[in-house]
């Protein structure tokens, strides 16, 4: 299944898009997913260690499902507040 | 949210609170505390508590001209609102507001105003600074420096 992953901070701007899309199996896990980002994407693989990945606006673990109709999004450290 | 239970000066936790208690907003408008206060007016509220988080001119040493706030937006709201919703299970908070604004910010502006309304003062600092300890390890907001050398820079972690 192909996703859409969104980018934020200083991940947007190394992928210079707010959006890549990756190619995954359909039992593919969180981890899986990182796992091709950063397969794909060289220039966003040494800021992947830190990222949390929320699906549907929610953070979850490596080993959480992914499926096709999800919004997905890599969360670097934040900096709000 | 809390069952209620009885307080020491007698009030409950509030379990009555409701998302209508709660201002929580992203915004690119300037933030003020007089402003905000004056949103959760309530007559059985004697302690308001606030925060006001404000830019400042230098980032470990070097010199700060101006940051810029981007945010998933959709997200940090509703971040912000679970932080929201256990601030009121936790503390008997009447009525609160969060509001981070977004966009470009000049040296001394507010990023981010906190308030709790509650009916007496006790706790209500530990709340607070529940409030905004959370906000800083959960929201997905980012600040992007821009340093007086010309370099620029995301924060990404506090």
């Amino acid at each position: 299944m192909r996703v859409d992953i969104l980018l934020f901070a200083s991940l947007q701007d190394r992928a210079g898009s707010d959006t890549v899309s990756v190619e995954l199996d359909d039992s593919a896990t969180v981890a899986d997913l990182i796992e091709q980002v950063s397969q794909q994407f060289p220039d966003l693989r040494e800021r992947l260690g830190q990222v949390r990945v929320a699906v549907d606006q929610e953070f979850r673990p490596l080993d959480y499902p992914v499926t096709e109709d999800v919004e997905i999004a890599l969360i670097p450290p934040v900096s709000g507040g | 949210m809390a069952q209620p239970d009885s307080r020491p000066n007698g009030d409950t936790p509030s379990n009555e609170v409701n998302d209508e208690d709660f201002i929580i907003e992203l915004t690119e408008q300037t933030l003020t505390v007089d402003a905000t206060v004056a949103r959760l007016a309530d007559p059985g509220c004697g302690a308001f508590v606030t925060f006001i988080g404000t830019v400042r001119n230098e980032h470990h040493g070097r010199a700060v001209e101006r940051l810029d706030y981007t945010a998933y937006a959709p997200m940090a709201e509703l971040e912000m609102r679970k932080i929201a919703h256990e601030l009121a299970s936790r503390w008997p908070i009447r009525q609160l507001a969060i509001l981070h604004r977004l966009g470009r910010l000049e040296i001394g502006e507010a990023s981010i105003v906190i308030v709790l309304a509650l009916p007496h003062r006790k706790e209500s600092f530990e709340a607070l600074q529940f409030a905004i300890d959370r906000f800083k390890e959960t929201v997905p907001i980012w600040k992007k420096e821009h340093f007086t050398d010309g370099d620029v820079q995301w924060v990404e972690g506090s």
